[in-house]
């Protein structure tokens, strides 16, 4: 047995925010399974490293190469395949990010292993090594708990805001490693790369989300909703239907295949509350739901609501809202 | 050009919650009374690519490619009836003993035997076991270039230009023609079927495969990974409902509710 290997993404010039979570896994995996835990980076900078180790590695492989700087699933698995080939890792934990769900997953072929996808919460038997995971199938209608049968490049992707990061302990420092990886050309041809443009406040790292839904019967309502979010100083979000019927773009998507929120507040207007849009929010403080129909799955998992027309209660929800947070 | 689309046939996804049982001792979900099952929704999404891609070129072979167990050949038949030309059903009682590593190998074989494929598309996951790997999975064992999440698949001569989605935006690709590609809702909504469509499919009838006749060794169908729980999680459902007046009411009254909680 060897150790617990993190793939840490990064952003720019900073670890991306699910390095922290997934290093927090790591080390709870490591107090189970008495390993280490180290973290893979692909053209790190100092700060980075340094974040890395007060985050809880405490090994860090560093991978540097021009080719890194194309973040496309092909180059990355290519480097966690060689990296994994010279480290042997016990588990090796990525997010369930775009970029960290597909490397890790074909990572895992790769290696003649296998993934377990999306999970929210993993744990580890110290004498087979093997680890358990929890994860929901069935789009969150059901709960699974799956066992690895191999204690060798066991790769668990989970899903992101899961693990609550350790506090940063700037005493800490990590063992550094320059692993040298040769990168052949890939087969695919980046041609070229269309960013979205965003004002306000990003979904994922707002506070307060607005949700919408189906039942709100058009693109019109959404004027509403920002009225509401602007007021609370949050952002507006939206449920698979109304972004499949074209009233909004699919970036406000919340849910299993869109994004992942934990907003300390979550108003759903008109949404039913599915499973697979509440895998995407059910880690929120507080949801609060408005919708018609009592019967309603969203009832099930908010905290407070009313149930009846939201053209008759929204007006009034956001005028009081607007004098009370005005005074 | 000779395209191969994947499609799983699963559990309806809008099943009402109230009609989805699990059965725990056995760790399955026991198919709900008079709803039938579906063609996973992100594979018809494939199937709708690659009626694309054959409407482009004016020409091409589209051949579905299913594993299972239990089929239902009025639920199966639906890419056909859109417009797909064959169908191979890999028909196996031992197909729900498999893990993820063992349905990717069953998969790949039959497409290695199912000759000179050019293209692989598969939807990007199925809505019962949401694993969205299986694809990888094939692209690794049959060492295809892999594009998830397309957006836009244009044929070019000997290329594919994929636009696949971003967060917050997308990347387009140059690609082989033999490649894999992943496509989920993002690609548009699948045709439906017309009635001449559903004719012709009425006249095709799939091929049926079982996975001894792929000559996979033992060892590949072993599982790497093993269900040991499944259940319905259980949600607290303590929700407080503000009723006022009419309304109008009940939204100013849940307005001061949450500031009388601390929560806006
Ligand atoms: C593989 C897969 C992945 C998926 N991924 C996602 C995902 O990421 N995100 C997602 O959101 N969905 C996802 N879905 C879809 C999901 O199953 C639901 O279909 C979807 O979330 C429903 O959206 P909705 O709640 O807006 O619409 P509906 O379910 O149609 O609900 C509309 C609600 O509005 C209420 N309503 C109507 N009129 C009024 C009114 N006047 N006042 C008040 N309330 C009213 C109704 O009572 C109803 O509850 C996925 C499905 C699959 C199969």
């Amino acid at each position: 047995m060897t150790e617990i290997l993190v793939f840490c993404e990064t952003n720019e010039d900073q670890l991306d925010s699910t390095a922290g979570e997934l290093l927090a896994a790591g080390q709870k995996l490591s107090s189970e399974l008495s390993l280490p835990v180290s973290a893979v980076i692909f053209n790190p900078n100092p700060d980075m490293v340094l974040q890395a180790g007060s985050l809880g590695a405490d090994k860090i492989y560093k991978v540097t190469d021009p080719k890194f700087q194309q973040k496309t699933d092909e180059i990355y698995t290519h480097g966690l395949f060689e990296a994994c080939k010279q480290i042997n890792p016990t588990v090796i934990l990525a997010g369930k990010t775009t970029l960290g769900r597909n490397v890790a997953a074909r990572t895992a072929y790769r290696l003649k292993s296998t993934v377990a996808q999306d999970c929210m919460d993993i744990s580890g038997d110290k004498n087979s090594g093997l680890i358990s995971v929890k994860r929901p199938v069935y789009g969150g209608n059901a709960q699974a708990v799956f066992t690895f049968t191999n204690p060798l490049n066991q790769v668990v992707i989970l899903r992101v805001k899961t693990f609550e990061p350790l506090p940063l302990d700037k005493s800490k420092t990590a063992e550094e490693i320059d692993l040298v990886i040769s990168m052949p050309e890939p087969k695919l041809k980046v041609i070229d790369i269309v960013k979205q443009e965003f004002e306000g406040v990003r979904l994922e790292d707002a506070a307060v989300i607005v949700g919408g839904g189906r039942g709100l019967g058009g693109p019109e309502a959404f004027v509403q909703l920002e009225e509401l979010a602007k007021i609370l100083n949050g952002a507006v979000g939206a449920s698979r239907a109304v972004c499949d019927a074209g009233w909004l773009d699919h970036s406000y998507q919340i849910g299993l295949t869109g994004k992942t929120v934990t907003p300390d507040l979550y108003i759903t207007i008109a949404i039913s509350g599915a499973s697979q849009h509440m895998a995407g929010c059910s880690a929120s403080k507080n949801i609060v739901a408005i919708n018609k129909d009592g019967d309603a799955n969203i009832f099930k998992e908010a905290s407070f609501g009313v149930v009846g027309d939201w053209e008759q209660i929204l007006p009034s929800f956001t005028a009081t809202a607007r004098e009370l947070t005005q005074s | 050009m000779n395209i191969v689309v994947c499609v799983k046939q699963v559990m309806d996804p809008d099943t009402p919650i109230s009609a989805f049982i699990v059965d725990e001792a056995e760790k399955k979900v026991i198919p709900a009374q008079g709803i039938p099952p579906v063609v996973n929704g992100y594979c018809e999404n494939a199937v709708e690519a690659a009626l694309q891609i054959r409407d482009q070129q004016g020409e091409g072979t589209i051949t579905i490619l299913s594993l299972g167990t239990d089929f239902v050949m009025d639920v199966m038949k639906k890419p056909l009836s859109m417009g797909a030309d064959k169908m191979i059903l890999i028909q196996d009682e031992s197909a729900s003993n498999l893990d993820a590593s063992g349905i990717v190998n069953v998969l790949s074989a039959a497409i290695n035997k199912i000759s000179d494929v050019d293209l692989v598309l598969c939807g990007q996951q199925a809505s019962d076991w949401d694993n969205a790997h299986i694809p990888m999975g094939l692209a690794e064992n049959l060492e295809l270039p892999c594009i998830t999440s397309a957006l836009n698949i244009e044929h070019t001569e000997d290329k594919l230009i994929v636009q696949s989605a971003l967060p917050d935006g997308y990347q387009t690709f140059e690609a082989p023609l033999r490649s894999l590609i992943t496509v989920n809702n993002l690609f548009g909504e699948p045709r439906y079927p017309t009635l001449k469509g559903i004719m012709q499919a009425s006249r095709k009838s799939p091929e049926i495969w079982s996975i001894d006749d792929l000559g996979i060794s033992k060892s590949d169908l072993e599982p790497s990974i093993i269900l040991s729980e499944l259940k319905i999680p259980v949600s607290e459902g303590n929700c407080e409902i503000i009723e006022g007046e009419d309304d109008a009411d009940s939204g100013r009254l849940l307005a001061l509710k949450l500031r009388e909680e601390k929560i806006i």
